[in-house]
């Protein structure tokens, strides 16, 4: 029955990741990132954790790529062990979002009467702004890395929500989905098979931005000292210790905020090319 | 139409109502109890007992809801524990920075995307088009506190233009508050104007094919007037839904950027109530923010009404 189904919205999506040259830079740039993060012991060149008083503050040269801050840690190997935990966030989140966001749409979309409520709900979780919300739940969770997972998921659940129960209030009326009523297939199969096997595309280029929107955030909320703790070593704990040393190191501000563009960017890249691709009106956005 | 501003009207009652929920939920997440971990942990259990007393937190949980809302329908925000004062007044205090840094670099949001989006529109595919949506897809990456350093280092530490912090004095002129405000207004300014760029290209794109604009044409009006007159007019209503929507992210953009700044704004006070566990304060600010928020979503719905004769309910 599932093979049966056809599929609505998706055009291929490998297909779409080939044939468009800014998804391909995207894909590229990820990966480099995300592949340094990965290997970070073999390619960081020094212990990132291991201090050198005798070279703090050292600007970028042909030993020190970006340079050292003021305990003596290579900002390179500290900017590649920091990828590691600002992509986990990153993934921690989206994989926590996407699973209550597509419950929650999934089943406002579908059964009408828990739609007057839900649809209620995931408004007034929207009408508070990404990061306020962010820290206003880690005011009540403390800080720590799963405490900034688990309310940044909070925070962007509802968006994805929002746009798998509009996806599957559409699916919902399509005569196959009606004709799997007709001939007897039980709900939760419909739900499974037929709805979630369509809503793979919306969720996927929803996941791309909610990524790149929760590095954003966690470096926001480290950069304010609510986020991971100081002596952590993320892209936004970095930035937030090279603050102090604006004018005198600038070097300590700059490779990490450069190191969240690139990563932040060649996901909207992704995320961007594939909803084009979904929707050429491309009226929707977060 | 009365009956769809009333049913309009309820739908936000009960927004603000699940809003007003939601806030109580997530100050009330705190592992432990509220009142020690505010005190922190020098308080005597006595300090603790009165605290908890005096917030109501020895008192059934359905009870502190309905007088969270009760207090609330009065206009009484709570006060709060580190400042002593209430936070309505502590919020009224810090109002001022927040509310220019929010109309400045709205000011500047708008300058910058709108005239840009619908250039970009009019020349659909030419380099100034792939250009402006690179900038924004570029623009939209930006930590705004990143910029912000980056700024600072260029412009105050480096050439030594205007100032890298704070408001200036107790009693500083308009004009010195404005060069404090200059840096803090660019950043968040620049930062938003992506999202209003790719709005305003986007529903100008939409009705730029529209036959009315190509009847305007046929009848030999300039291209100014079918752009300005005929089409923008008509691209108007998703333009300032976005900005709208853009004010209230900008009040919360204000967070990070007034802390990079060492502006005395709103943001700077919920970053400082946070570190604090300065609870009632985090709550009303939430509370004012996203009422705002909810509040002008309803204000946009009803100008729909009022401004494209098209949508009737």
């Amino acid at each position: 029955m599932a093979a049966a189904a056809p599929t609505v919205t998706d055009p291929g999506l490998w297909r779409v990741l080939v044939s468009r040259r800014s998804v391909m830079i995207g894909v590229v740039i990820f990966a480099i990132i995300a592949g340094a993060a990965l290997l970070a012991p073999w390619v960081s060149p020094y212990d990132p954790f291991k201090l050198s008083i005798a070279n703090r503050l050292k600007p970028p040269s042909a030993r020190f790529w970006f340079g050292t801050d003021e305990f003596g840690y290579d900002i390179f190997s500290r900017t590649i062990y920091a990828g590691r935990l600002s992509l986990l966030v990153g993934l921690g989140v989206v994989v926590l979002a996407s699973i209550i966001g597509v419950a929650l749409g999934v089943f406002a979309g579908f059964y009408r009467k828990a739609d007057v409520f839900l649809a209620r709900v995931i408004d007034a979780m929207m009408a508070f702004p990404d990061v306020l919300l962010a820290i206003a739940l880690m005011a009540a969770l403390g800080p720590s890395l799963v405490n900034v997972i688990i309310a940044l998921s909070v925070v962007y659940a509802p968006r994805i929500a929002r746009v798998v129960r509009a996806s599957t209030m559409v699916i919902r009326e399509l005569p196959y989905v009606e004709a799997a009523r007709a001939i007897g297939v039980s709900t939760p199969r419909i739900l499974v098979f037929h709805i979630l096997r369509n809503l793979v595309s919306p969720i996927l280029v929803q996941a791309t931005f909610v990524f790149a929107h929760a590095m954003l955030a966690e470096a926001g909320l480290s950069f304010l000292g609510v986020g991971v703790s100081p002596d952590i070593p993320t892209w936004g704990t970095m930035i937030s210790a090279g603050r102090q040393f604006v004018g005198k190191a600038d070097w300590m501000i700059l490779f990490p905020g450069l190191a969240i563009v690139l990563a932040v960017l060649s996901l909207q890249m992704i995320g961007d090319g594939l909803r084009d691709a979904l929707d050429p009106r491309l009226t929707k956005d977060m | 139409m009365l009956a769809y501003i009333v049913k309009r009207f309820i739908g936000m009652l009960v927004v603000m109502f699940l809003v007003v929920t939601a806030v109580f939920i997530i100050v009330r997440m705190t592992p432990g109890d509220p009142a020690a971990v505010m005190l922190g942990p020098d308080a005597t259990t006595a300090d603790v007992q009165a605290l908890r007393q005096r917030l109501g937190l020895d008192r059934p949980i359905i009870v502190q809801y309905l007088q969270f809302f009760g207090n609330l329908l009065t206009g009484d925000l709570g006060r709060s524990i580190f400042l002593n004062a209430p936070v309505t007044q502590v919020l009224a205090a810090r109002a001022e920075p927040t509310l220019f840094l929010t109309l400045f670099s709205l000011l500047i949001a708008v300058g910058i995307a709108v005239p840009a989006g619908v250039y970009a529109a009019c020349h659909r595919g030419s380099l100034f088009d792939q250009a402006a949506l690179a900038f924004a897809m570029l623009l939209a990456s930006i930590p705004s506190f990143w910029m912000g350093l980056v700024l600072i280092q260029i412009f105050a530490s480096g050439l030594g233009w205007l100032p890298a912090s704070g408001y200036g004095g107790p009693d500083a002129s308009f004009g010195e508050r404005l060069r404090h405000l200059a840096l803090p207004a660019v950043t968040l300014g620049v930062v938003s104007s992506a999202l209003i760029l790719r709005f305003t290209r986007a529903s100008m794109l939409d009705v730029l094919g529209d036959d009315y604009v190509r009847t305007a044409r046929s009848k030999g009006a300039s291209e100014f007037v079918v752009v300005m007159k005929h089409a923008f007019k008509n691209a108007l209503v998703p333009i300032v839904t976005v900005i709208g929507l853009t004010a209230a992210l900008l009040a919360a953009g204000a967070v990070v950027t007034e802390t990079v700044f060492g502006l005395p704004g709103v943001g700077s006070l919920v970053v400082n109530a946070v570190l604090r566990r300065d609870y009632p304060v985090i709550e009303a600010t939430l509370l004012v923010v996203a009422g705002l928020y909810v509040l002008i979503n309803f204000l946009i719905d009803l100008m729909y009404l009022a401004i494209d004769p098209r949508v009737r309910f």
